[in-house]
C-alpha cells in the first residue's frame, strides 16, 4: 500500500483534484457502486465525494433507494451510486435487492464497500459476498476515528493482502482519507491495480463440482455474464429471482449495460 | 440474447435442481458457515486490542439502561417530553418576533402599497391578505419550532438513540403480529409520514410492510406538532399554574403522542388478525455504537435540510390554501359567504362527535398540508362568529400577539376545554395528507390500501372524538 505524502493528505491537494458534481450526471468514464453494512457511513462518504447531501444518522437503514451523484477526479467522470446497507447479499427484503441487483447487472467499474472499522468481523461477511460477485473492488475502512476511541488496531496491510483489494482506512465524518480512497478507486478502475479477490474455503469438493458444471452451461448460454461462480451458487440454493433471470433469459441482458432486474 | 433458447435455459434449471438434491439438505448451511469462517479468520489475523480494557464498556452500560425492562420506557418518555418542553419554552418568543415583522408590520405596508398603485380590492385580497397571509402565518408559527426540534431530534439520532427506542419498541410490535423494525418507521413518522412510508422498505415481508404503512399515519408528523402545541398550551397548560403551563402542555403532547403509538399498536394487531392476517417474522437489529455527534455539522444539516425543507413545503402549500379560504370567506351568495354556508350546514354533525363546523373546514381545506389547520381555524371562527375588533375583516388571516389572545378568539367562539382535547385527538386522528396519501400509491401500487390508509384513521378520529363526548357529557365535566 502506498502511504499517503504530507502534501496528498493535505486539503489543497484534494481540492485541486476533486470537483463535485452533484447530480451533473453527464458521459461519465466510470460508474462507482457503494456498497456495506447498515450504519457505516456510506452516505456519509458519499456527501463528502459529490457535494450532496443525503440524509445521514446513526440510524441502520437510513437509505433504502439507491441515490446517484458524481465528481471528477484527475479529470475522469464518476458518476456514484449508493446502494441501501444490507447485512447480506443472500435475502430478499427490497433493500438487499436494489444492492445486489445493482452489483450484478449494473456492473459497476468499481465496488467500494464501506465497512466499520469497530465491527470488522461482522462487516467483512458481506464484504466476502460481494468480492464473490465482482472483482472490482475498493475497501473503504472507514469510523478509523471511533476505532481508535475504543482501543482498536487493525493491521491495514494485512488485510488488504488477505482480501486481495485495496484498503483504505479513513474517518469520513472528519473527511479524513478520502483523497487516498479516490486514488485507490482510479487505479482499480484504469486497471492499474488488479484485484485478486479473496475466494470462499472450504467448500466441499462435491459443491465445487456442481458450480463448476453449471458455470459451464451458463457461459455458453450467456457469453457475456462475468460472475459465473456467483450466479451458478444462487442457483444451487435455489435463490427466486435469480432462478427468475435464467428462465426469462434477463441475465443475459446484462451485456448491454442496462440491469435486467429492475430494483 | 439471441443465442439462448427458452428450452436451454430450462435445462440449466433442471441441472441445478438436480444437483441441489444431491449435496443434501445442510449445503445451503456450510455455504454460509464457510463464509463466517474465513471472515473471522481474517479479522483475527488483522484486529487487535489495545489495552486491557473491554471495547464499548460505556456503550454497554448505556445501552443497560436506556434498554432496561423498568428504566427503558420511562427514560424514552422523560427524553421526549424534554424535547416537547425545550420546543415549546423555546418557541415562544421568535414567534412572537416574527409575527410582529411580518404580519402587524409588514402585511398594513403591503396593503398600503397596493393602494397606492391602486390594485383592484379583490386582488390585493387573494395576493395580500390570503396568499401573503398564509405564508407569513406558517413561517411565524413553524419556523421556530422547527428549528428547535429538528436539531434536537437529529441529535438524538446521530448519537444512536433511535435504534435502542426500536429494540424497545420491538416486542410490543412482535405481539401486535407486525414487524419489529416499525418502529423504525414509526420514529421516521414522527418527522414526516412521507418519509415513514417510504422507510417501511426496509421490512420484507409484504404483509408487515403494508401494515407499517398504514399505520405510520399514526405517528403525529412535523404538520401536526405545532397544532399540538399550540392547543396544549391553550387549554391545558393554562389550566396549571403559569411556573407549570410549559411542563402540563409538554406532558400533553407526550401523552397524544403515546396515543399515537398506542393506536399503531391496536390497528396492526387488529388488521394481523383479520385482512393481513399472518406470523410476525425474525430479524436482527444491530444497536450501533454510540458516537458523539459532531454538533456544528448537525445544526447546520438539520438546519439547512430538514428545516427549510419542510418550510419550503408548507409555504407553497399554504399560499394557494391562503387563496382559497379568502375566497370562501368573501364569495357571498345571498347574506352568507361560503364559509358561513358550509359551517352552519356541518355545525349540527360536527357537534355531535364534539367538534365543529369551522373545524371541518379548516380540515378540508388543509389536506394538502397539516402545517395551516391553526390560522385557517382562527380565521374561520372569527368569521362565523363576527367577533368585531378582532383580526383584519373578513377572510384575513391575522395573527394574536399571545397565546391568551387565541384562547380568547376561540373561547367567543363557543369553544370549550372538551373541544379543544377533541381537536388534538382530531388532529392524531385523520387522513394522511395528501403528499402521504400519494407517496402510500407509489409504494404499495394499490387503490384499495390506499384508501384503506386514508379512511381508516378519519373513521377513528370521529369514533374516538364521538365517545370522547359521551364520556365528557356523562360525567358533566
Amino acid at each position: 500500500m502506498n502511504t499517503p505524502t504530507n502534501c496528498e493528505s493535505c486539503a489543497m491537494h484534494n481540492k485541486a483534484n476533486l470537483v463535485k458534481l452533484g447530480i451533473n450526471l453527464d458521459e461519465v468514464d466510470y460508474v462507482i457502486a457503494m456498497a456495506g453494512n447498515p450504519n457505516t457511513g456510506k452516505s456519509t462518504v458519499f456527501n463528502n465525494l459529490t457535494g450532496l447531501r443525503q440524509h445521514t444518522g446513526n440510524w441502520p437503514g437510513k437509505t433504502v433507494t439507491r441515490a446517484e451523484g458524481g465528481f471528477v477526479f484527475n479529470d475522469k467522470r464518476y458518476k456514484m451510486v449508493d446502494l441501501p446497507g444490507t447485512y447480506s447479499l443472500l435475502s430478499t427484503s427490497t433493500d438487499e435487492e436494489v444492492a445486489r441487483n445493482f452489483i450484478l447487472f449494473g456492473q459497476p467499474d468499481v465496488t467500494v464497500i464501506v465497512v466499520d472499522a469497530t465491527r470488522l468481523e461482522r462487516n467483512l461477511n458481506l464484504v466476502l459476498q460481494i468480492l464473490e460477485i465482482t472483482d472490482r473492488a475498493v475497501l473503504c475502512l472507514n469510523l478509523m476515528d471511533e476505532a481508535k476511541r475504543n482501543n482498536l488496531e487493525i493491521d491495514v496491510r494485512v488485510l488488504s493482502k488477505e482480501l486481495g483489494i485495496p484498503v483504505i482506512p479513513a474517518s469520513a465524518r472528519r473527511r479524513q482519507g478520502m483523497t487516498e480512497l479516490l486514488q485507490a478507486v482510479e487505479e482499480v478502475a484504469t486497471g492499474k491495480y488488479v484485484c485478486r479477490p479473496h475466494k470462499i474455503k472450504g467448500r466441499s469438493a462435491k459443491l465445487n463440482n456442481a458450480i463448476s458444471k453449471l458455470e459451464n452451461s451458463l457461459a455458453k448460454q450467456f457469453p457475456n455474464l462475468t460472475n459465473t461462480k456467483w450466479v451458478a451458487l444462487r442457483l444451487l440454493e435455489g435463490d427466486d429471482s435469480i432462478i427468475e433471470a435464467v428462465r426469462t433469459g434477463d441475465l443475459g441482458s446484462i451485456s448491454a449495460g442496462e440491469s435486467g432486474i429492475q430494483a | 440474447m439471441d443465442k439462448t433458447t427458452h428450452h436451454n435455459r430450462e435445462e440449466i434449471l433442471t441441472a441445478a435442481n438436480t444437483a441441489r438434491w444431491e449435496l443434501g439438505l445442510d449445503f445451503h448451511d456450510t455455504v454460509i458457515e464457510s463464509i463466517y469462517s474465513d471472515a473471522s479468520q481474517i479479522a483475527r489475523k488483522t484486529v487487535k486490542l489495545k489495552g486491557d480494557k473491554e471495547a464499548y464498556a460505556t456503550d454497554i452500560t448505556i445501552d443497560k439502561i436506556v434498554t432496561s425492562r423498568w428504566l427503558g420506557f420511562p427514560l424514552m418518555f422523560l427524553l421526549l417530553a424534554l424535547v416537547f418542553w425545550l420546543t415549546i419554552a423555546g418557541a415562544n418568543y421568535p414567534s412572537g418576533l416574527l409575527s410582529s415583522v411580518l404580519i402587524d408590520y409588514l402585511h398594513p405596508l403591503l396593503k398600503q402599497a397596493a393602494t397606492f398603485i391602486h390594485m383592484p380590492w379583490w386582488m390585493s385580497g387573494i395576493l395580500i391578505d390570503g396568499a401573503y397571509m398564509a405564508a407569513a402565518w406558517v413561517i411565524a408559527v413553524m419556523l421556530p419550532p422547527m428549528a428547535i426540534f429538528f436539531p434536537l431530534f437529529t441529535l438524538l439520532e446521530d448519537l444512536g438513540y433511535l435504534p435502542r427506542v426500536a429494540f424497545n419498541m420491538d416486542n410490543l410490535f412482535r405481539k401486535a403480529g407486525a414487524h419489529g423494525k416499525q418502529a423504525l418507521t414509526m420514529s421516521m413518522g414522527f418527522g414526516c409520514n412521507a418519509a415513514g412510508v417510504v422507510a417501511a422498505r426496509v421490512i420484507d415481508s409484504p404483509r408487515e410492510r403494508l401494515i407499517a404503512i398504514i399505520t405510520n399515519n399514526f405517528s403525529l408528523c412535523n404538520g401536526r406538532w405545532p397544532t399540538q402545541i399550540l392547543i396544549a398550551t391553550i387549554f391545558i397548560g393554562s389550566m396549571a399554574s403559569p411556573q407549570l403551563a410549559g411542563v402540563v402542555s409538554a406532558g400533553a403532547v407526550v401523552g397524544i403522542a403515546v396515543l399515537g403509538i398506542f393506536f399503531s399498536l391496536v390497528v396492526s394487531w387488529g388488521l394481523s388478525k383479520t385482512v393481513l392476517r399472518g406470523e410476525a417474522s425474525a430479524f436482527t437489529l444491530e444497536l450501533p455504537p454510540y458516537r458523539p455527534p459532531r454538533i456544528w455539522q448537525t445544526l447546520y444539516t438539520s438546519l439547512i435540510d430538514r428545516t427549510i425543507f419542510v418550510l419550503w413545503r408548507a409555504i407553497i402549500f399554504a399560499v394557494p390554501a391562503g387563496i382559497v379560504i379568502w375566497l370562501v370567506a368573501n364569495v357571498h351568495i345571498g347574506d352568507l359567504s361560503l364559509a358561513e354556508y358550509f359551517i352552519n350546514w356541518s355545525d349540527p354533525f360536527a357537534l355531535f362527535f364534539g367538534l365543529n363546523g369551522v373545524i371541518l373546514l379548516a380540515y378540508i381545506i388543509a389536506i394538502p398540508a397539516n402545517e395551516i389547520v391553526i390560522p385557517t381555524i382562527l380565521m374561520l371562527t372569527v368569521l362565523s362568529s363576527k367577533m368585531a375588533g378582532v383580526g383584519g375583516g373578513s377572510g384575513v388571516m391575522f395573527e394574536l400577539d399571545s397565546t391568551a389572545d387565541i384562547a380568547g378568539v376561540l373561547q367567543t367562539g363557543g369553544w370549550t376545554l372538551l373541544t379543544g382535547l377533541n381537536l388534538m385527538l382530531f388532529s392524531l386522528l385523520h387522513n394522511p395528507c395528501s403528499t402521504t396519501i400519494y407517496t402510500i400509491y407509489k409504494e404499495t401500487k394499490s387503490l384499495k390500501w390506499t384508501m384503506v390508509s386514508t379512511f381508516l384513521p378519519i373513521v377513528l378520529g370521529f369514533v374516538i372524538c364521538f365517545f370522547t363526548t359521551q364520556l365528557w357529557q356523562f360525567f358533566g365535566w
